[in-house]
């Protein structure tokens, strides 16, 4: 990527620890905590929680930490706190399986149901979770359209101007130093941008997969979630898996 | 040899068969039978080519061919363990011999993961008389229900090569299933054959069925070893050892020895056949490439290393059995394995490390007992010579270094529980004392048994969300049960303690980069610090790196080219404390440094002019500046692992204190670390201060990689995650990634997760070497030498030489993707 391409999508550190830019001319912040932040609508996005996917693998048998939920709600829970948006969109995959919401334990459906009080709370569905949530409050919607931008779960193939989606779990990986890092990233070309997964559990899958291929005009940037900070980094210095 | 045996110690079927080829029977090996006529364990120690697993076999062999026929069919009489596989087919195929020589009508079966299917259910139905086989086939057979009937019979379990099995996981899960044995068939006696070592005490206790304090009856002995009978071996001659000096040429610094390639060549010439050891497998392929380039004479030199294909490996473990081959670079994958006549030298080549498993190392050469084996070692830096030195005095005196009792593992006793689950109903209390008669669990405490078994039923998590997800339920009757068969299959496939590490395929890109011939396999780590277009040498030849995909590595031949050589990871092994209070003491006296080579000498007499020489209870330490630097350097001589812990620490007080350090380097001597402002007037017995090992290195360890590495090695052998899967084998590449999430989420879910506190002590043990740091703290304590100097000591020059090709230590992950995105922001921003 040359020094001209990337003026033309210009990004900039945003104080929080963010890398602000702006998709199909839509200012955006993609914090390092992996959730997409909209300043001008004050709405908060964030894609694949797979809440109880812990459980999902405890009932065949592999007993993974029962705190998966947990824990992907105390970050959710931050970050409502750090920008007190409007709106929280969940991006779809917010339950790891159609039997989760079943399987949520001590008061993780009450945090959830809090998460709509006093604000707007819409669940994008998603392949994990078509229907919905049962039980939990919340608008439903398959696509939200805001300023500049479409927001839905999976990305829809070709080019698609505005779009923010979710599905594919992009992470990255930057080899030097006599070893790797593997991190998960947004990916975005300043057209469309993919979120991170949220999730505490979601696995990743490398921007360099065949996947991701066509999404974009051109390679796209990774924004990759560093403890405290999203790190910028070019499609050249990125490896495979 | 020996006086002739009285005669009613071996059978005159034994004494003709003996006397037919000329031998006599050896002490030891009498002793042996004479043991098991006593009903005694037995642990034989000789060094190799003693007879040793003749004096193992010979009492079963003996009690086979005296058993009248019998009326209904037997089970096993003797199980056979060794650690490798192909030691198990060798010594069957041994076996054989006298077997056939005497006409004995007795079954001598292996059972290996590489037996087939059908022989495997043969040996199920109608077992042997002697199987040989594997700590994971025992494992496997100790979690089938059919178990206790099978191993009724059973009267011997002969363990070879226990010194090398003992202090692992391998050796706590093998001990639990001797314990298991031990229920189904008390009559069973252990013998364990070891090489030579420094306490035979503490592998006697390893191998001792004794009860718990608790359990023993009034005036029973203390010491459980003493239910173990010690044999010994005759001692053999003392091997030869020199060490290869290049006068004039002994480098400052590095690991590859590179300097005395030619000096090794020649050596190979004048010898039949030679193993070259080496510490790394980089060090494997850059020797055998070196030497290759000098071969003029095409010697068939080989190559031999655990990256290897299997298949490539037997291929040259083959053409050494028939005696084809002059030379074999190899690692340790080579320190075990079945004898090789033709070998007359060993030649390690770089630092020995430990005085035993050089012991071991030497004993690959020439097992023929009453002649010496021969070895040279090729130090490849100024204090590897000093090292070379003090191990071959250490041979000479026949001195070892120190066995450290072990502590059974608790992922490791999960998978037991599991197993017993498995294989029959358990009752709580009982599976305790079984556990307990297991020289590694001897101590076991009964919160941490019940913890175990918690965690193998639901997870033992705080959060009791999985009570109807219990994979082993206790029924109505009280025992503890597997829940369903599915678990039970899922346990079977998963069943060990030895961690493949991910590993990729290295193959020939095609014409269109598909995957093409399989050259070999990599451990994931091997390839991690290069990039596509970087070249590297592997099995031999010279690589260009393509790309990677999920399980290959592409690459197209490169040969010509300059291979990108890294130059970290200088040894695997840290010197032992044996050996560095050697190197130690021999720095420390001048009147010795005559019989050291020139160049080592004046650099030696440098240092003591310009620096300080510690004496041998001193701890030296240098500050000097160089450019705008200032350095901290010290030589505590334990290890790069306890080095870099040390360094980690070092640099968090350094921190409080407001130096500001900017970074450090270690070796296997020595540590470095450097800041902006000087280091001279610090309180230095304070900073090296005992209580450097409280919260620090608790906040340090749990953010480490080493902790996630270590979680994910207890997760995958207590059954948390599972590898394989019906239908489906999870790559290590994807494990990795799930067990470091689990990681970050038990971690800050329940810190006191039984799984947790594995994985801290298996970092703590093996990764960073924490007990090392503290014996170290302790005897510096008041015995630092610091020496303020104007500029840097000779003895500094080799570990300021190792910065920039070290990796850096600390925070490196976050560092690397701050500085990408700053390379990358400052090209926006041009």
């Amino acid at each position: 990527m040359n020094a001209a391409a990337l003026r033309e999508r210009s990004f900039a550190r945003s104080p929080c620890g963010g890398v602000a830019m702006a998709i199909n001319g839509e200012p955006v912040v993609m914090r390092s905590s992996g959730a997409l932040w909209l300043a001008g609508q004050r709405m908060l996005v964030v894609a694949d929680l797979h809440f109880e996917k812990g459980s999902a693998y405890a009932a065949r048998g592999q007993l993974l930490p029962p705190y998966d939920t947990a824990e992907t709600l105390t970050r959710l829970e931050a970050e409502i706190a750090a920008l007190a948006p409007a709106t929280v969109v969940l991006l779809g995959d917010s339950f790891h399986d159609g039997r989760a919401e079943d399987r949520l334990f001590g008061d993780d459906a009450a945090r959830i149901a809090a998460l709509s009080s006093g604000r707007q709370l819409v669940w994008v569905v998603g392949n994990h979770d078509a229907d919905g949530p049962r039980d939990l409050p919340g608008d439903l919607a398959d696509e939200i359209a805001i300023g500049g931008l479409i927001l839905r779960h999976e990305p829809l193939p070709g080019p698609r101007p505005g779009e923010a989606a979710g599905h594919l779990h992009p992470c990255a990986r930057l080899v030097g130093r006599g070893r790797a890092v593997r991190r998960r990233c947004f990916a975005t070309d300043g057209e469309r941008v993919i979120l991170p997964a949220f999730g505490a559990y979601a696995g990743g899958l490398n921007i360099r997969d065949e996947a991701f291929a066509g999404l974009f005009t051109r390679h796209p940037l990774a924004v990759a979630l560093g403890r405290d900070q999203a790190h910028p980094l070019a499609w050249a210095m990125l490896g495979g898996d | 040899m020996d006086a002739a045996a009285p005669p009613a110690l071996l059978p005159d079927r034994f004494e003709a068969w003996f006397a037919g080829r000329g031998w006599a029977p050896r002490a030891h090996q009498l002793e042996m039978v004479a043991a098991a006529r006593a009903g005694q364990h037995a642990l034989l120690i000789a060094p190799t080519g003693g007879g040793k697993t003749l004096a193992g076999f010979l009492p079963s062999l003996i009690e086979l061919s005296e058993r009248p026929p019998p009326n209904t069919p037997r089970g096993i009489h003797t199980l056979y363990i060794s650690p490798l596989k192909a030691l198990a087919v060798d010594v069957e195929r041994n076996l054989m011999t006298p077997i056939a020589q005497m006409g004995l009508n007795i079954v001598a079966e292996s059972r290996t993961g590489d037996t087939g299917e059908a022989r495997k259910q043969r040996q199920r139905i109608k077992p042997p008389d002697i199987l040989l086989t594997t700590p994971e086939q025992l494992a496997l057979f100790c979690a089938w229900e059919g178990a206790r009937r099978y191993f009724e019979d059973l009267r011997c379990v002969i363990i070879d090569e226990v010194h090398a099995i003992w202090p692992s996981k391998r050796g706590d899960l093998l001990a639990l299933d001797l314990a298991r044995l031990q229920v189904f068939a008390p009559m069973m006696r252990r013998v364990g054959l070891s090489a030579t070592v420094d306490d035979p005490d503490v592998i006697r206790r390893w191998l001792s069925p004794s009860p718990p304090p608790s359990l023993r009856a009034e005036g029973e002995s203390i010491d459980p070893g003493d239910g173990v009978r010690l044999v010994r071996g005759p001692p053999g001659p003392l091997p030869q050892v020199e060490v290869l000096i290049s006068e004039g040429r002994v480098p400052w610094a590095g690991h590859t020895a590179q300097h005395a390639m030619a000096d090794v060549y020649e050596v190979i010439k004048r010898h039949r056949t030679s193993l070259i050891f080496v510490n790394t497998r980089f060090q494997a392929e850059f020797a055998f490439q070196e030497l290759w380039k000098l071969n003029d004479d095409s010697l068939p030199i080989a190559l031999h290393h655990g990256s290897l294909a299997a298949e490539q490996r037997r291929k040259v473990e083959a053409a050494m059995a028939r005696g084809d081959l002059r030379a074999v670079v190899c690692t340790s994958t080579l320190d075990l394995g079945i004898d090789w006549g033709d070998v007359d030298l060993v030649i390690q080549l770089a630092a020995p490390k430990g005085a035993s498993r050089m012991v071991q190392r030497i004993g690959r050469a020439n097992h023929r007992l009453d002649e010496p084996s021969k070895a040279i070692f090729v130090p490849a830096n100024r204090f590897e010579v000093l090292e070379c030195q003090a191990a071959r005095e250490a041979i000479a005196e026949n001195a070892f270094d120190a066995e450290i009792p072990r502590t059974g593992a608790l992922d490791v006793l999960a998978q037991h529980v599991m197993g017993c689950a498995i294989s029959e109903p358990f009752e709580l209390l009982s599976l305790y004392d079984e556990v307990r008669a297991a020289g590694p669990y001897r101590d076991l405490a009964w919160e941490d048994f019940e913890a175990v078994v918690e965690f193998v039923s639901t997870g033992g998590y705080a959060l009791r969300t999985y009570d109807r997800f219990r994979r082993i339920v206790q029924g109505q009757d009280g025992l503890w049960r597997v829940r369903n068969p599915q678990v039970a299959q899922r346990h079977r496939m998963n069943v060990g303690a030895i961690l493949s590490p991910a590993v990729l395929n290295i193959r020939m890109a095609g014409r269109r980069g598909q995957p093409g011939r399989k050259i070999g396999e990599v451990e994931e780590g091997y390839l991690e610090m290069l990039e596509p277009g970087d070249t590297f040498i592997f099995a031999g030849g010279v690589w260009r790196l393509q790309g990677v995909t999920a399980t290959d590595a592409l690459v197209t031949s490169a040969s010509g080219d300059d291979p990108k050589m890294p130059s970290w990871g200088g040894s695997k092994f840290a010197i032992s404390t044996f050996l560095a209070a050697k190197v130690r003491r021999m720095m420390s006296e001048p009147e010795g440094w005559t019989s050291l080579p020139t160049d080592v000498r004046e650099w030696l007499e440098a240092q003591r002019d310009r620096s300080r020489i510690p004496a041998s209870d001193q701890m030296l330490l240098e500050t000097f500046r160089r450019g705008k630097r200032c350095f901290l350097v010290v030589y505590p001589f334990e290890g790069r692992l306890a080095h870099t812990t040390l360094a980690m620490l070092l640099t968090k007080r350094l921190d409080r204190l407001r130096v500001g350090p900017l970074g450090f380097v270690v070796n296997d001597y020595a540590m470095a670390i450097w800041s902006l402002k000087p280091m001279d007037d610090l309180d230095f017995d304070s900073l090296f201060d005992e209580d450097m090992l409280g919260d620090d290195l608790e906040a340090w360890l749990d953010e480490s990689f080493m902790m996630k590495r270590a979680f994910k090695g207890c997760a995958l052998i207590s059954g948390l995650i599972e590898r394989r899967m019906p239908g489906s084998e999870k790559s290590g590449r994807q494990v990795t990634f799930s067990t470091d999430l689990i990681y970050d989420v038990l971690r800050r879910h329940q810190p006191d997760h039984l799984l947790l506190k594995c994985a801290r002590l298996d970092a703590a043990s093996g990764m960073i070497d924490v007990a090392r740091v503290g014996q170290m703290l302790a005897r510096i304590k008041g015995a630092i030498l610091h020496a303020p100097l104007e500029h840097l000591s000779p003895f500094a020059v080799p570990i300021l030489l190792e910065i920039g090709k070290e990796r850096v230590g600390g925070d490196a992950a976050e560092m690397m993707l701050a500085d990408a995105a700053d390379d990358l922001i400052a090209e926006a921003l041009s």
